[in-house]
C-alpha cells in the first residue's frame, strides 16, 4: 500500500482504478499526400466535436448552471473559428495527417494566447488546447472507450472544464490532481457534481500507478494506492456511515434550529471565498457568521478597488437574500502574508502588525473596505465585524473611522443600511476579560476560538513543535467564553462563536446554556449540528 | 465602408463571453468586418482573433465593415458591443 496526501476539496470516499489523464496525449503524425481526404476527415471530426460540445453545453446548463455552461459555448465558437480552420487546412496542405494538423494548430494558437499581457487571456490558452484535444479525440479512437463498468479514479495534473463534465457518465468515482487550487475547475465542478476530489497530490502522476486499484478519502485528503484489507474495510465503513448520515441529514433542511425545550440558535456558516456561497445555500445555513475578506486581497499584486470589493460583498448579501452576512474587515498579517502590504519582517508576527492594527494605522485601506461594505449593505442584510480587538480604544477608533465613512456616503447621497450592526471578534484574552466594557459599545460578539486558544495558551498555531498543546477546549478557554457570554447578556447584545470550537458537539449544549446565540461553522457541518441541537432535551 | 468607434466600458475588457457575442453578431453578415485596437486590426468574425486583442476597459476599438450589407452589419455589431461591453 502506498499512501499519498493532498487537500480534499469535496468530502467523501471513493474506490476505483486509477486512470492517468495525460494532457499531452501523443498524437500520431505521419505524412500523406491525400490532402482532400484528410480535410474531409478533419471536417467530420470537427463537426462531431462541435455537436458534442453543444450537447455538453446544454447538459451543463440544465444540470449545473448557465454560468458554468458559457465556457462550452465559447469552445463551440472556437471550433467554428475561420482562422483556426484555415490554419489546420494549411497544415494539411503541407502534407501531414489531420490529427497532427489539429494538434499543431491548437498548440500554435495556444502559444499566441500565452504571450498576451493579460493574465485572463493567458489562461485561455488552456481552453484552446482543450478545444484542439476534443477535435483530436473525435477522430474516432476514443469513441467506445468506456463500458467496462468498473469505477475509475481520474488522476491528472489539472482537469479542463470539458474533461470534468464530459467524464460524468463514465463511471467516475473520484478526482485526484497534482496541481489545482481550491478554486480551480476541478474543485468547483467536483463539488457541484458531488464527486470526491483531492488536489495538490505531489508525485501522483507517475505512470506506474496507472490502472492500479486505489481509494480516495477526501475528508482527510489521502490517496491509498493498492490499499490493504484493513484500510479498505475501514474506509468502506466510513463511507457507508457518511452516506447514510448525509441522506438522513437532508431532512433537516428548512427545519428550525431549536432544542426540544424551545431554545433556538442561529446556525451560520463561515466562508473564505465566493464559491463557498453555494455550499452555504446547499446546506441551508441561516446566515453567514464569518465572511473572511482576506481572499479578496490575496493572490494579487495591488489593492482591490472599492468597486471590486463592493461587487463581491453585494453579490454575497444578495445571494443570501436578507439573511445576515457578517463581513469581517481584512485580517492580513501573522500567517496571512500579502506582499503589496509591505509589512516589514517581524520576529513574532502573531503578536505583531496584523488585522485591525494595520487598518487603524493605514486608514486609507480600511476606509476603502468600509465604504465597499456599507454600500453593499443597501442590498441585503450585512453586518460589520472587526478582528483582533484588544482594547476599548481600538474599538472606538474603528467606529470613529466608520462614522467618518458614513458621513462621506451621506454627503455623496450613497445609500447604505443606517442600522448596520457593528460587532467584534473576541479572539484575544484581553477582549474577553474586558468584554463588559466592549459590550457597551458594540452590537454583537463573535468568539474566534482559534486565535483565542493561541493567545491564551501561548501556543503558536503555526509551530509544529507545540501543536499538541493547542488545546481548544482547555478550561482557560471555556472560562473566557463563558465570561464573554455573561458580559454580552448583561449588556443585552448577542454573542456567537465562529471558531472551530463552534462545531464541537461535545460543547454545544454547554454553549447554548451559557447563552451563546449563534454558532458559525463550515457549511458542511450545518445540517449535522442542526440535527444535534434539535435532539437536545432542555 | 462603414465604421463605428467605441470606448470599452466593461471592467473586464473583451473577455471570452462578450467576444463570443460580438463574433456571433458579425458572422451573420457577408461584409468583411474588422476590429481595431491599439494599432492592430483583426477579423471580427474570428473568436481567436478578437480575443487575442486583449482589449481592456477604457481602450478604444474601431469596427469597420466593407461589403454589400455593411450598414446593417455595423448596426448589429455596434448594438452587440454597446450591450455587452
Amino acid at each position: 500500500m502506498i499512501t499519498k496526501n493532498g487537500k480534499g476539496v469535496f468530502g467523501g470516499i471513493a474506490f476505483g482504478n486509477i486512470k492517468i489523464f495525460n494532457g499531452d496525449k501523443k498524437v500520431k503524425k505521419y505524412f500523406t499526400t491525400d490532402t482532400a481526404g484528410e480535410k474531409k476527415r478533419f471536417e467530420a471530426a470537427r463537426k462531431k466535436a462541435y455537436d458534442k460540445t453543444i450537447k455538453l453545453m446544454e447538459k451543463t446548463a440544465s444540470e449545473i448552471g448557465k454560468k458554468e455552461a458559457a465556457i462550452f459555448e465559447i469552445h463551440s465558437m472556437m471550433m467554428n473559428d475561420d482562422d483556426f480552420v484555415a490554419l489546420v487546412e494549411s497544415k494539411i496542405d503541407g502534407g501531414i495527417n489531420a490529427e497532427a494538423a489539429v494538434y499543431e494548430a491548437g498548440e500554435e494558437t495556444a502559444e499566441m494566447f500565452s504571450y498576451l499581457s493579460d493574465e485572463y487571456m493567458r489562461q485561455r490558452a488552456a481552453d484552446v488546447k482543450d478545444v484542439a484535444e476534443r477535435i483530436v479525440e473525435a477522430f474516432g479512437q476514443d469513441d467506445n472507450e468506456s463500458g467496462s463498468g468498473e469505477k475509475t479514479i481520474i488522476v491528472a495534473y489539472d482537469l479542463t472544464p470539458s474533461q470534468t463534465v464530459g467524464l460524468r457518465d463514465k463511471n467516475i468515482s473520484g478526482f485526484v490532481t497534482e496541481g489545482g487550487s481550491a478554486t480551480s475547475h476541478t474543485a468547483i465542478l467536483a463539488r457541484t457534481m458531488n464527486i470526491p476530489a483531492v488536489i495538490g497530490v505531489k508525485g501522483i502522476l507517475d505512470e506506474a500507478y496507472d490502472g492500479r486499484f486505489a481509494a480516495v478519502d477526501s475528508s482527510s485528503g489521502t490517496i491509498y494506492i493498492e490499499p490493504n484489507a484493513t484500510t479498505i474495510n475501514r474506509l468502506k465503513d466510513k463511507k457507508d456511515k457518511a452516506e447514510t448520515e448525509m441522506q438522513l441529514l437532508q431532512r433537516y433542511k428548512g427545519v428550525k434550529t431549536e432544542t426540544k425545550g424551545g431554545k433556538s440558535v442561529m446556525l451560520y456558516a463561515n466562508i473564505s471565498n465566493m464559491t463557498d456561497l453555494d455550499m452555504v445555500l446547499a446546506n441551508d445555513a441561516e446566515g453567514i457568521g464569518l465572511f473572511r475578506t482576506e481572499f479578496i486581497f490575496m493572490g494579487r499584486n495591488t489593492f482591490p478597488s472599492e468597486d471590486e470589493q463592493f461587487e463581491i460583498y453585494k453579490k454575497a448579501v444578495e445571494k443570501m437574500g436578507g439573511k445576515r452576512v457578517i463581513i469581517r474587515t481584512v485580517d492580513i498579517g501573522a500567517d496571512k502574508k500579502v506582499d503589496y502590504f509591505n509589512i516589514p519582517h517581524e520576529e513574532n508576527p502573531a503578536l505583531g502588525y496584523r488585522a485591525i492594527r494595520i487598518c487603524l494605522d493605514r486608514v486609507n485601506i480600511f476606509k476603502v473596505q468600509l465604504r465597499a461594505i456599507l454600500r453593499a449593505s443597501h442590498y441585503g442584510k450585512a453586518a460589520l465585524m472587526f478582528p483582533m480587538i484588544c482594547t476599548l480604544e481600538e474599538l472606538r477608533k474603528a467606529k470613529n473611522i466608520l462614522n467618518e465613512v458614513k458621513l462621506e456616503l451621506d454627503f455623496e447621497s450613497v445609500p447604505y443600511d443606517r442600522n448596520i450592526e457593528v460587532g467584534i471578534m473576541v479572539e484575544t484574552p484581553s477582549a474577553a476579560l474586558i468584554s463588559e466594557s466592549l459590550a457597551k459599545e458594540c452590537d454583537f460578539f463573535s468568539i474566534g476560538t482559534n486565535d483565542l486558544t493561541q493567545y491564551t495558551l501561548a501556543v503558536d498555531r503555526q509551530n509544529n513543535m507545540v501543536n499538541s498543546k493547542f488545546d481548544t477546549d482547555h478550561e482557560s478557554i471555556l472560562r473566557l467564553i463563558h465570561f464573554t457570554a455573561q458580559s454580552a447578556k448583561k449588556e443585552g447584545i448577542w454573542v456567537g462563536i465562529c471558531g472551530e470550537l463552534g462545531a464541537d458537539k461535545r460543547l454545544t449544549e454547554k454553549f447554548i446554556k451559557w447563552g451563546i446565540e449563534e454558532l458559525s461553522v463550515s457549511p458542511v457541518y450545518i445540517l449535522s449540528l442542526r440535527k444535534h441541537i434539535t435532539e437536545m432535551e432542555f | 465602408m462603414e465604421s463605428f468607434e467605441y470606448i470599452l466600458q466593461d471592467k473586464e475588457g473583451i473577455h471570452a463571453r462578450p467576444a463570443g457575442i460580438v463574433v456571433k453578431a458579425a458572422k451573420e453578415f457577408k461584409s468583411d468586418i474588422t476590429m481595431e485596437n491599439k494599432g492592430k486590426t483583426v477579423n471580427c468574425k474570428g473568436i481567436f482573433a478578437v480575443m487575442s486583442l486583449a482589449a481592456k476597459c477604457g481602450e478604444k476599438i474601431v469596427i469597420t465593415a466593407n461589403g454589400t450589407d455593411e450598414k446593417e452589419a455595423i448596426k448589429a455589431v455596434s448594438a452587440a458591443i454597446k450591450e455587452n461591453l
